[in-house]
């Protein structure tokens, strides 16, 4: 994946620099993803895919343009143009395909009055009869306890924590995850990184969005940088580092986003 | 609509456990009870409940519908993100509210005509218990439909409030300036037709129509005796209070399907 040559830097208001990797198997496939919401473009002409067992990260500033496009995939949000395949199913108003997706949104809200483990078997319920689940995180997390509680008294940390074990219990191959660390200590938050990271060693896919630019250092093979809803970088993450000239992640994506403001 | 019977089973279970639709129960149980304690018989209790299960049963039955669908926001996006169709999560939340609020209802009333023994209330009751009901059913389902078409939630109550207000109180104004104004003309069959769009007006004609009083309202109430007596009358109204459900249900639905979270 590291090739020696230098890669001259695009001029800023260049198009959008072509992907890097194609030879990878794709996941997710986006062609030419378009959407706007009341006269504003969130998303303008997105292209790109997510390979088969690496952890993706989509990063940009905020209104960039991640959030739209991650609910465009699990089907929240309905495009105005453009094409989204994930493994192999055309998403449309089909909604089978998502049997192969495990999300984790930004916050856990549960039915109030509800227990834990009600949500966890509305949730096993609903998917039907699968393989063994994964709990692993249940344990980690040392969430057990917890489970017989309402929902209404679980701080938010336990909440997210929930989603976190809803997003891996029914071993996916695909995993969506919106911020995944955010609002977690930083004991769970390396629970749940070395979760992702045995994930990807399984096999499973990951795409993620995170402003924590450390994090996605340590985690992320590929970074699609968006902007202003168009990709700006496209390709591994040590190509974007290296594209810039600089040395760390947080400076190259601060210099990828300056470059696309003026 | 295959998950919908999954949803609703945990929507219910949600809803009961909360305490508001036990305060709910409570209410009509201590009103009907407090009547009944006061000496009236069945048919005069039932009279006297009327006009406030008129008002309250469209109020909060829009009101908690409207927070409800709010308040479940993000766990719907939670739920659509699992292999889910939106038409069976929409059917099981309306369920998970519809239910637990006719049933209340039905129970507060229903409850101390059974321990007072009824007073021979037997059919104005029948027709009270039903009107509750599906006015519940009318309104929640306008609730959502309000709760589907604004994003905003202070603008989703806003629009909540002023369609029951529209329902309860503006709708009658409207139709009384209409009689005083043309009180020249034979007004019956239109003020039937009037009367026959406005759920809450369809309601309190039924429920009058079950007293001796309906001879008091002279001309027009012979014409409504008669048409509302008649099977065809009765089918009707029947319909027409059902419809006042399914169709804001079915736009509201329409909505929802197309909707972006």
């Amino acid at each position: 994946m590291t090739s020696p040559e230098r890669l001259p830097l695009e001029p800023p208001d260049a198009p959008a620099i072509p992907r890097l990797v194609t030879s990878t198997a794709a996941i997710v496939e986006v062609t030419d993803l378009g959407k706007s919401f009341g006269g504003l473009t969130v998303l303008d002409g997105v292209s790109t895919s997510f390979a088969v067992a690496r952890i993706t990260a989509v990063v940009g500033p905020n209104a960039a343009g991640k959030s739209t496009l991650i609910k465009a995939i699990l089907g929240l949000v309905r495009p105005d143009r453009g094409r989204i395949v994930v493994n192999g199913h055309v998403v449309t108003r089909d909604w089978d395909y998502r049997r192969g997706i495990g999300y984790m949104p930004q916050a856990g809200h549960f039915p109030e009055n509800l227990t834990g483990r009600e949500v966890l078997s509305m949730l096993k319920h609903l998917r039907g009869p699968s393989a063994e689940l994964d709990e692993e995180l249940l344990d980690a997390f040392a969430l057990r306890p917890e489970l017989d509680k309402q929902v209404r008294t679980l701080s938010g940390g336990t909440r997210q924590k929930l989603n976190a074990v809803i997003a891996f219990l029914f071993r996916p191959p695909l995993l969506i995850l919106d911020e995944p660390t955010a609002g977690l200590d930083p004991v769970a938050s390396g629970i749940i990184k070395d979760k992702i990271l045995r994930c990807r060693e399984s096999g499973t896919s990951v795409v993620l969005t995170s402003h924590i630019m450390s994090e996605i250092e340590e985690l992320a093979d590929s970074v699609v940088f968006l902007l202003e809803g168009r990709i700006r970088f496209d390709g591994p993450r040590l190509d974007l580092q290296r594209l810039t000239g600089h040395q760390s992640l947080e400076r190259a994506i601060a210099v990828l986003m300056q470059g696309g403001a003026s | 609509m295959k998950s919908t019977g999954k949803i609703l089973r945990y929507q219910l279970r949600d809803v009961i456990r909360g305490r508001w639709i036990l305060v709910y129960t409570l209410v009509f149980l201590l009103m009907t009870d407090v009547l009944f304690r006061f000496g009236g018989s069945g048919d005069r209790v039932v009279l006297s409940l009327m006009n406030v299960v008129l008002l309250l049963v469209p109020l909060v039955s829009i009101i908690f519908g409207t927070m409800y669908l709010y308040h479940a926001r993000e766990f719907i996006v939670m739920l659509l993100a699992q292999p889910v169709d939106r038409t069976s999560l929409f059917l099981g939340l309306y369920g998970g509210m519809a239910i637990p609020l006719a049933g209340g209802y039905a129970v507060g009333v229903g409850l101390p005509f059974l321990w007072h023994a009824g007073g021979g209330a037997g059919s104005a009751l029948g027709v009270l218990l039903l009107t509750g009901v599906l006015l519940t059913c009318a309104f929640t389902a306008l609730a959502f439909l309000v709760a589907v078409l604004f994003e905003d939630r202070a603008k989703g109550f806003g629009a909540a409030v002023l369609v029951w207000l529209l329902a309860a109180v503006v709708y009658d104004g409207i139709v009384l300036m209409v009689v005083t104004t043309l009180w020249r003309y034979p007004l019956e069959r239109p003020l039937l037709a009037l009367t026959m769009l406005n759920p809450i007006d369809l309601g309190r004609v039924l429920l009058l129509l079950q007293f001796d009083i309906a001879a008091l309202m002279g001309y027009t109430g012979a014409i409504f005796n008669r048409f509302f007596g008649s099977a065809v009358g009765k089918g009707l109204a029947l319909t027409v209070l059902v419809a006042w459900s399914v169709l804001p249900l079915l736009v509201g639905l329409r909505r929802f399907r197309m909707k972006d979270f």
